[in-house]
């Protein structure tokens, strides 16, 4: 299948549907185990808005850094950080990506370029700056991508993160992911301005908005903004508008919502049945081969959940380790 | 008449009853009415515990909801109470201080010294605080010793729903800048509360129990487990004072003073980090006003100085325990 209407070759198709997909396994399981009440503390989930991280990392390489927010779940896994690791993280394992000692809100892997998800909405912005400089100076064409929520948008560190990152020149990208909502305040009501484009042009960077569910859309700007970053023409702000599927984070009663919106949402904006028509309508894709990846996907996560179950928890003489730099 | 009340309805009724006695008294926070411009009911969510709900239905635009700009609404409501105004913002989780602290530390906290004691700053800041919600090290933080350590800041740590409401209600009236903490694993614990407006004022420490033999000094989610270890201590025969602060600024150094004249032993026990905490500051005061009726060393119980851990295994360790409080104060007494 060499003819087919999209840039991007048959075995990345694949690829991106596979990070999709084991992105919306791992949230709807963790779904239901908190529900068991499997899962302790604070869960954000990131099912409905799988497209951008996926489309936008397929433009990174391991040593392009990101700095993610609460919402952090399918950022990490676009980012390549283990599914297995994650699952331990989240149950407060041993086995976890930060030993069980950050949970769903930060969890991190620099090895990956993956700086953390942050329960500080904002302060992902400023970091990001911070490795692309590090980029920048190396001189390498690395990049460096700030995640940020619309209400996370307001906080004054993402604002003065715009100005630093266009003053310096950083080849950073700030993507905003819109999903309406903040907490349960609308998007509409707290961003005074019309649309993020004029917000970054009075931060004199170029701003781009992309339907998030579009995984095609998201791909081809991230790779325009990337590309330009990479080549020293400084930052850019993307907005992904995008939906939710679940509420602010899970135990969120959501009565701000309209009647029928998630509804709605996962019937007609749901980025994953939107990418699987098109590459399939287009015969880029076997629906077979999809199918096979739905398979592998719901193996991996259930893999992942049985290894966190029968990972050992931390031990009392974990308590004080990692707080300084270990000599021993 | 009193009815058992949750310090979450507790909160709820202080707030409701100021603003329905004085129309400078306003409320501001992220979500605190909630659902605002969303297509979906009004008073959606009453900040993330729900302990707001109903009070926009109530008091209309009197309580704000505000973007995610804490510096900006903070700031708002320490300008606001120079000019006239009474607010009560709530800052979610102290753990976003970090966002605002400016606003906090440099302005409310100076403006009446600075100014020559011309400036009122009648503001409260709300915040919840404290571990053991399985929040992680961004969201459980006490951080109590980084406002006591200013000048000009009041710091109110209620245990329970009575001292909620009685505190709050003072808080609200004062004319100085008052960060007042509700520790979050204490929303659901119940007390009596007076269905009417009353006051407790600040710097009034609350004996809960008394012994004589040695004396626990803390607040906050820390009160009941040392109640809980001076019950087990007294099968052992060992009698306590336990005294819950209350209000950390100002402080009421008299009554810890007074106990440990009596007693001879100290136990500090404080669930924010040892270095500079509350636990180290009351024992400093006490050893260096009453040395001579030290019996024992005084003993420090608090937090490692560690960062909170997400894994209830470690977070269940990392809080002070009724039994390293009373192992604490058998080490006092064998002394
Ligand atoms: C500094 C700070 N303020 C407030 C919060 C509480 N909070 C957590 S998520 C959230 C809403 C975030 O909305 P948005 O940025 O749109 O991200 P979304 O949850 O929609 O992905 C708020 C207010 C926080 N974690 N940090
Ligand atoms: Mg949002």
């Amino acid at each position: 299948m060499t003819d087919q209407p999209f840039s991007i070759d048959r075995d990345t198709l694949l690829d991106a549907y596979r990070t999709m997909k084991t992105i919306r396994e791992f949230e709807e399981r963790l779904h239901v185990d908190v529900a068991r009440g499997d899962i302790p503390g604070f869960v954000h989930l990131y099912a409905g808005e799988e497209a951008a991280a996926t489309a936008i990392m397929l433009h990174l390489g391991e040593s392009d850094r990101i700095a993610s927010t609460h919402r952090g779940h399918g950022h990490c896994i676009a980012k390549g950080v283990d599914v297995k690791e994650m699952m331990g993280e989240i149950r407060g394992k041993a086995s976890g990506a930060c030993k069980g000692k950050g949970g769903s809100m930060h969890i991190a892997d620099l090895s990956k370029g993956m700086m953390g998800a942050n329960g500080i909405l904002g302060a992902g912005a400023p970091l990001a700056c911070g490795a692309a400089l590090a980029a920048k100076r190396r001189g390498d064409g690395g990049v460096a991508i700030s995640f940020v929520g619309d209400g996370a948008s307001n906080q004054g560190m993402f604002l003065e993160s715009l100005n630093l990152a266009a003053v310096w020149n950083l080849p950073v990208i700030f993507v905003v992911e819109n999903n309406g909502y903040a907490e349960s305040t609308a998007m509409e009501w707290a961003v005074a301005c019309d649309s993020y484009v004029d917000r970054a042009s009075g931060f004199g960077m170029p701003g781009v908005t992309v339907d998030g569910t579009d995984f095609f859309a998201v791909y081809e700007a991230a790779g325009e903004v990337i590309r330009r970053a990479r080549e020293g023409g400084g930052p850019s702000l993307l907005e992904c508008k995008m939906y939710r599927f679940y509420g602010h984070f899970e135990g969120d009663a959501q009565t701000y919502r309209a009647e029928g919106e998630v509804e709605n949402l996962r019937e007609n904006h749901d980025c994953i049945k939107i990418f699987r028509a098109a590459v399939t309508g287009a015969g880029a894709v076997d629906p077979a081969d999809l199918n096979a990846i739905d398979a592998e996907a719901l193996a991996l996560i259930n893999e992942a959940v049985a290894h966190a179950a029968a990972a050992p928890m931390p031990g009392p003489e974990d308590l004080e380790t990692d707080v300084y730099i270990s000599y021993a | 008449m009193a009815r058992n009340l949750s310090m979450n309805e507790a909160v709820n009724e202080a707030l409701d009853q100021e603003m329905a006695r004085d129309p400078a008294v306003i409320v501001m926070g992220e979500d605190i009415s909630g659902g605002t411009g969303a297509p979906g009911e009004d008073d959606a969510w009453g900040g993330p515990l729900g302990v707001t709900k109903g009070l926009s239905v109530k008091h209309g635009d009197r309580v704000m909801d505000t973007p995610l700009s804490e510096s900006a609404f903070i700031g708002a409501a320490i300008g606001a109470a120079c000019s006239g105004l009474r607010p009560v913002a709530e800052l979610m989780f102290v753990d976003f201080m970090g966002v605002c602290f400016d606003e906090i530390f440099n302005q409310a906290a100076k403006f009446r010294y600075m100014f020559g004691g011309k400036a009122e700053t009648p503001v409260v800041i709300r915040c919840m605080a404290g571990a053991g919600f399985r929040a992680a090290a961004q969201h459980s933080q006490m951080l109590t010793p980084i406002f006591t350590h200013i000048p000009g800041l009041k710091v109110v740590f209620p245990s329970n729903a009575y001292d909620a409401k009685g505190l709050l209600i003072q808080s609200i009236r004062d004319n100085d800048p008052v960060i007042f903490f509700e520790h979050k694993n204490l929303y659901d614990t119940k007390t009596d509360v007076p269905e009417g407006l009353y006051t407790i004022p600040f710097a009034e420490a609350n004996v809960v129990r008394e012994g004589g033999d040695a004396t626990i000094v803390t607040y906050g989610q820390t009160v009941q487990r040392s109640l809980d270890a001076a019950s087990t201590l007294a099968k052992e025969g060992i009698e306590c004072d336990v005294i819950d602060l209350r209000t950390l600024s100002p402080i009421d150094m008299d009554t810890v003073l007074e106990s440990v004249e009596e007693t001879g032993r100290l136990v500090c026990v404080d669930e924010a980090n040892p270095r500079c905490s509350i636990a180290a500051d009351v024992s400093a005061t006490v050893t260096q006003e009453i040395f001579g009726s030290l019996k024992a060393g005084v003993r420090m119980v608090t937090a490692p100085h560690t960062p909170v851990p997400f894994s209830p295994a470690l977070e269940d360790i990392y809080i002070p325990g009724a039994d390293r409080i009373a192992s604490a104060v058998r080490q006092t007494v064998a002394n």
